[in-house]
């Protein structure tokens, strides 16, 4: 029987083709805007890490001025002055700890005829790696005491490896690194969390770095940091005084496996503010925040607010197809009073008739979908050629969104479809027999 | 109208078909609307001018690397030889570049201490050529003179005591009159005083999406940094002709650094405003493909319909009505479904703003936008039921008499 619908379906189809290509159309052009918005928000609040999302927390410590708090007050400061996370990382409280900001660095190859490579770099502890399940090709992360003896180690990404070693295992070599000698410790594969969760004050959608050095070499001045710096306070002259000013410019993640030991984590950090009180800081109330990595990209709104007003757009969007629908729908099945008419008068029962249209509105939201799902591809494309760099990966379509766009649009065109499909059944076979 | 109340009465026959169709102008307009006045509010922010010349400068980065470097000579003779160069305007060395999203700001009060009200500027180190390499205009009081320059160490916390600021940034400091600024003095960092000795037209700061855009000041400091940005201005024209030049003048005279980045002002205005434009391109299509929708739409249903009444229609015709009654009997109907559609619509399209403007910090639509809108459906609804109604009135009268 089944078959025997989609048959006169078909024909049906056929018969009024200009209407049902424009019911195609239309259901084809909302899927599609729904489909591209829906796509770029859900990449955009993907969880980079979903594992050990739970388990990664982002500290904040309010050390802001008394008088004019961080962020109007809604959010203590987004990143951590140097002496705390100095601080924090010598209690060793956490499992695992890992203090970090951006660098930036200019290699300089052996060869003369090398031209010297500008790199964005991370300096950071060694237990950014295992914390963030870094992949190594060759060695692995230096050890704790590189990180205290300001031993002056690296860590470089695939691509850098590529270009300076042409991809060959370049562990226990040395590179000199704005006028510095380093050695190699290990070469990580490529990596590229999106959003780029371990970072989002330089940007959620930045690439990862080429170089990862020690963050205890950059109070040594071995190694330049970037990034943003916030500061309230005036400090004094000279780099020391910067290291020890209330500017921050760090950040300080921790790994917390159960929620006893993220308990005892905040008693730690109350405490210590408590304890750092008395030296004159933290005028401010106690205001100390852990963040998972998926309350921290909330917190930090990186899904952008022109992504949420597209998806809006888009929506409405596809309801003014929907209407259009069920418009055409009804039109359509109206036009078909006689015949429904006539196969009542012939022994058709009404659900069979609904079972029927129904049946029809499917095969015109399989279509529309299946079309919805090429415009959606056709958005991404445009919408990673408008936006450049920042759109950069985050314009593709994965099995789930395909599912997603054609069953979206089956249960469109089937809500759509169920007004007009009850007007028809309701059609009186005596007064249309008496027309013919 | 002749028969709008016989119009009326037919509507009222098939009244989802209508309703439909009202809901589909009332949506449209609404988003039509919104979108429109988010295009015009993105391209009135693009249009505001940097201050600076843009179409005759570029900049650079200069990364030292080597150990012997000797930056406060070297800087000498790199602006030296760029302002020198034939075709080369000026040049000098920037801590950031208007519009680039990086830079540096300060607060500045009016009254030293650190519990004073401050007010932020964008900031900008520059020496006494840099009103010409800009190309922004001095509109009161004077420039630096070389005398003013100081040399700033890295991580210093030291403040010249002059500085030059935009026309924008003395009428937020001094609402009365913005000219009285000249002379007046000011706190940095809390307690270092810092005198206005001139006011320029606009400058922008790097940050385009910061509500004090407009607020930014010129602090006369050469740098000692391992990576500093030339600012260079050419003559008119001779842009992208000297950008290569430069270039290769400061990469050959000195091997322990980079020149890198080198880009022009205008790329730096279209990367800062990207997403703007990305946004805008989107919204127009949004709205375009709405348009065809909904014009679409009406066509369809006004053909089914017509089909349905072909009977009715050929036995108005052999009554003796002319072709032209028939066509406005059908245009007359789709302007009354039209009116109730921008009816809806336009309460829609406030509403849907008032949730704009809360959620995303949008401003209110305006009046004429909404009536724009709202005469742009009727003109689509007019035109898409024109083919449809000439349609029916070609419909023979013998019609009628055919089938019954």
């Amino acid at each position: 029987m089944f078959n025997y619908y989609i048959k006169i379906a078909w024909i049906s189809i056929l018969r009024h083709w200009g209407l049902s290509l424009l019911m195609v159309c239309a259901i084809g052009l909302g899927i599609g805007a729904t489909m591209t918005t829906i796509t770029v928000n859900y990449l955009m609040s993907a969880n980079p890490i979903p594992h050990k999302s739970e388990q990664l927390y982002y500290v904040q410590l309010d050390s802001w001025d008394v008088n004019d708090p961080f962020d109007e007050g809604q959010n203590p400061p987004d990143q951590m002055t140097y002496t705390d996370s100095t601080n924090l990382m010598k209690a060793k409280k956490a499992f695992r700890q890992n203090v970090q900001a951006q660098a930036f660095a200019v290699i300089e190859p052996s060869d003369p005829d090398i031209l010297p490579l500008i790199v964005d770099g991370r300096a950071n502890s060694t237990d950014f790696f295992a914390m963030f399940d870094v992949p190594f090709i060759y060695g692995g992360a230096w050890s704790a005491s590189a990180d205290e003896n300001k031993e002056q180690v690296v860590v470089l990404n695939k691509e850098t490896n590529d270009k300076l070693f042409g991809g060959e295992n370049s562990v226990g070599q040395s590179i000199k690194i704005d006028g510095n000698m380093f050695s190699i410790v290990g070469v990580i594969d490529h990596w590229q969390p999106k959003p780029r969760f371990y970072d989002i004050t330089t940007g959620a959608f930045n690439e990862s770095e080429d170089i990862f050095v020690p963050f205890s070499l950059i109070a040594e001045e071995k190694i330049g940091r970037s990034g943003n710096t916030n500061c309230w306070k005036p400090s004094g002259d000279g780099f020391q005084a910067f290291l020890n000013s209330e500017c921050i410019w760090t950040q300080f993640w921790v790994e917390l496996k159960t929620p006893q030991e993220k308990q005892s984590y905040m008693t730690f950090l109350n405490a210590y503010v408590e304890e750092q009180k008395q030296y004159g800081r933290f005028e401010r109330p106690l205001d100390n925040r852990l963040n998972t990595v998926t309350e921290w990209l909330e917190v930090q709104e990186v899904v952008a607010d022109d992504a949420k007003m597209m998806l809006a757009m888009a929506l409405m969007f596809l309801i003014v197809c929907l209407l259009n629908t069920v418009g055409l729908l009804l039109a359509k099945f109206l036009g078909k009073a006689p015949e429904i008419g006539l196969r009542q008068a012939l022994g058709a029962s009404k659900s069979t008739l609904f079972y029927q249209y129904m049946i029809e509105s499917a095969c015109i939201g399989l279509a529309g979908g299946l079309l919805g799902l090429f415009l959606a591809y056709l958005g991404l494309q445009g919408i990673e050629a408008l936006y450049g760099e920042y759109m950069q990966g985050l314009a593709t379509l994965d099995l789930n969104m395909m599912v997603l766009a054609v069953t979206l649009s089956l249960l469109a065109t089937l809500i759509a479809g169920i007004y007009p499909t009850w007007r028809a059944c309701k059609v009186q076979p005596a007064h249309q027999l008496k027309c013919q | 109208m002749l028969e709008t109340g016989l119009i009326f009465r037919a509507l009222m026959r098939n009244k989802i078909g209508a309703l439909l169709i009202a809901l589909q102008i009332a949506l449209t307009l609404a988003i039509m609307v919104n979108a429109i006045f988010m295009i015009q509010d993105r391209n009135q922010q693009m249009s505001r001018a940097s201050g600076l010349d843009e179409a005759n400068t570029f900049y650079l980065t200069n990364t030292i690397f080597g150990d012997n470097y000797n930056k406060q000579v070297n800087l000498q003779t790199d602006l030296h030889a760029i302002r020198n160069t034939p075709g080369i305007v000026d040049a000098i060395q920037i801590n950031a570049i208007p519009l680039s999203g990086g830079g540096w700001s300060m607060s500045l009060q009016h009254e030293p201490g650190d519990d004073k009200d401050t007010i932020g500027s964008a900031l900008y180190m520059v020496d006494e050529h840099g009103i010409n390499s800009l190309g922004v205009e001095l509109i009161a009081g004077q420039n630096f003179t070389a005398q003013d320059i100081q040399w700033r160490e890295s991580g210093s916390t030291k403040w010249p005591p002059k500085t030059i600021i935009t026309q924008a940034f003395a009428e937020q400091l001094y609402p009365d009159n913005w000219r009285s600024a000249i002379g007046k003095t000011f706190y940095i960092s809390q307690t270092q005083p810092m005198q206005i000795i001139g006011v320029m037209k606009a400058l922008q700061a790097p940050w385009n999406g910061w509500s004090g855009v407009e607020r930014s000041m010129l602090v006369p400091f050469h740098m000692d940094s391992k990576n500093s940005r030339y600012f260079i201005r050419t003559e008119p024209g001779r842009r992208d002709e000297m950008m290569p030049i430069i270039e290769k003048l400061l990469a050959e005279s000195n091997k322990e650094r980079i020149i890198r980045r080198v880009s022009t002002v205008e790329e730096t205005r279209q990367r800062s405003y990207q997403r703007h434009n990305a946004t805008n391109k989107i919204l127009m299509t949004v709205i375009i493909t709405l348009t065809l929708i909904t014009g679409f739409g009406i066509v369809g249903l006004a053909i089914f319909s017509i089909n349905r009444r072909t009977k009715q229609i050929g036995t108005r015709r052999a009554l003796g009505a002319t072709q032209w009654q028939i066509m406005r009997y059908f245009m007359m109907e789709n302007l009354l479904i039209s009116t109730v559609g921008v009816v809806i619509g336009s309460i829609g399209a406030v509403a849907l703003n008032y949730w704009l403007v809360k959620t995303f910090n949008l401003s209110p639509i305006s009046v004429e936008l909404v009536l724009f809108g709202v005469i742009a459906l009727f003109v689509v609804g007019q035109l898409a039921v024109l083919y449809p109604a000439r349609r029916a009135a070609m419909i023979p009268p013998a019609t009628a008499t055919r089938t019954i």
